[in-house]
């Protein structure tokens, strides 16, 4: 890959991260991150429905009018996630019964709406494709972050019920807390767990600009 | 993209164009994935048969034994049921019955519901469900064992008139936040307890 590309994952990982930083796609990010398995899950089809949708709209962009672009990408998504969601059920009927209650909740990322309107729109394939898979894993990550601070939080333990995405028997996951704080898995504390996060990269990058500003000084 | 000076009929035009494309989409992967999808469907219903008859004996082939309801009936759902009968040396012992709860928070809920021939429940299984994750789905087994509560339950335990969520008065838990879809699980098990007790001799009048 080339810097440019680097830098655009950079971007949608960090500086631009759809949830932490643009704040979009709160809907499905709020209700589903009560476990770290669900964080995952959802990450997982936002990454695939949100690269397909920016390829489809940066292919399509020379047609398009500025008058009827958001009615055409709200046709191109749905018809993507409903596509996506019968191939799932018909060639992968073991992922489905684990990710197919997420692919609807895709439909309302507004995250991805927000990427085809203002990236995939203006660029060439390749890099609506890029910066596809670079946002859908910003915010995948954000959503498995999350998802495991609530249900360490919430239910006190780590990693639990991986096995509803990759088979086998059940697993229970470690249990590390007595007494768990029980608001975190409730709907409040999907708000106070992203305004952490969010409050913890303010931080971050205000350390890392003072940093900066000493070493320019010196 | 152009703008301005064109008329509006001919984004129109584009935008149905788009649509039809969009829709000859949706329903070509439909038309191709159609059959593969009702025979996962039936291989999974086939293989959730079992585990719900778990602690009934039994000696017959159960997808043999398969027997369809058709419409109307009292059973919940607008479709045929197919009813499973289990057998043990020719006498009826239990019968699973694939029931729709219509009115779930997001579209069907697919429920594979046991009863034995008491018409004690056995076990009831969530074959399907679009409900919201993380808030809906406690109703799948894999997620919870909310959907436990209705083993060893029957019209008379408790009374029926108390088969409903605690907050209508009932004796079942509801999910705070999710009570539409308990109610709709208690609702359709309840209905397709009714109907067995009502319409027992002649689901296995054959047997």
């Amino acid at each position: 890959m080339n810097t440019t590309g680097m830098q655009s994952i950079r971007k949608a990982l960090w500086d631009e991260n759809p949830g932490l930083v643009q704040l979009l796609g709160l809907c499905p990010l709020l209700a589903v991150t009560s476990t770290f398995v669900n964080g995952l899950g959802l990450g997982i089809a936002t990454i695939v429905v949100m690269t397909f949708s920016n390829m489809l709209v940066s292919s399509t962009r020379m047609w398009l009018r500025a008058e009827i672009r958001i009615p055409t990408y709200v046709l191109i998504i749905a018809s993507l996630v409903t596509c996506m969601e019968l191939l799932f059920e018909a060639f992968f009927p073991a992922l489905d019964r684990s990710l197919g209650i997420f692919i609807p909740l895709i439909v309302t990322n507004c995250a991805i709406l927000a990427r085809a309107e203002s990236f995939a729109s203006k660029n060439r394939v390749v890099p609506s494709i890029i910066d596809g898979i670079g946002m859908g894993l910003g915010f995948g990550l954000l959503l498995c972050a999350i998802g495991a601070f609530r249900e360490f939080v919430g239910h006190g333990t780590v990693l639990s019920r991986l096995d509803l995405l990759f088979g086998g028997g059940p697993v229970g996951g470690l249990a590390i807390l007595d007494s768990p704080f029980l608001l975190a898995i409730l709907p409040p504390g999907a708000f106070f767990s992203l305004a952490l996060a969010v409050a913890g990269k303010n931080v971050v990058d205000r350390r890392r600009k003072r940093a900066a500003g000493f070493r320019l000084s010196i | 993209m152009t703008g301005g000076a064109k008329p509006v009929w001919s984004a129109g035009l584009i935008l149905a164009a788009i649509a039809a494309v969009c829709t000859a989409l949706v329903a070509l992967t439909f038309s191709v994935t159609k059959e593969r999808i009702v025979a996962n469907e039936q291989a999974w219903l086939e293989q959730s048969l079992k585990p719900a008859l778990a602690g009934i004996v039994y000696d017959n082939n159960l997808i043999e034994s398969v027997l369809s309801i058709p419409l109307p009936h009292e059973l919940p759902g607008n479709e045929p049921v197919l009813v499973y009968r289990a057998l043990l040396e020719n006498k009826p012992v239990a019968a699973l019955f694939v029931v729709t709860a219509v009115d779930g928070f997001s579209g069907p809920i697919r429920l594979l519901v046991g009863i034995d021939f008491d018409g004690i429940g056995t076990a009831t299984r969530v074959l399907r469900h679009h409900e919201t994750p993380g808030l809906g789905d406690f109703i799948d087994s894999a997620k919870s064992d909310w959907i436990d509560q209705f083993e060893d339950k029957s019209l008379s335990n408790p009374d029926r008139l108390l088969w409903a969520l605690g907050r209508d008065g009932g004796e079942f838990d509801q999910v705070t936040g999710a009570s539409i879809t308990s109610r709709a699980v208690v609702k359709a098990i309840k209905q397709t307890l009714l109907y067995f007790e009502a319409n027992r001799e002649s689901i296995f009048a054959d047997k």
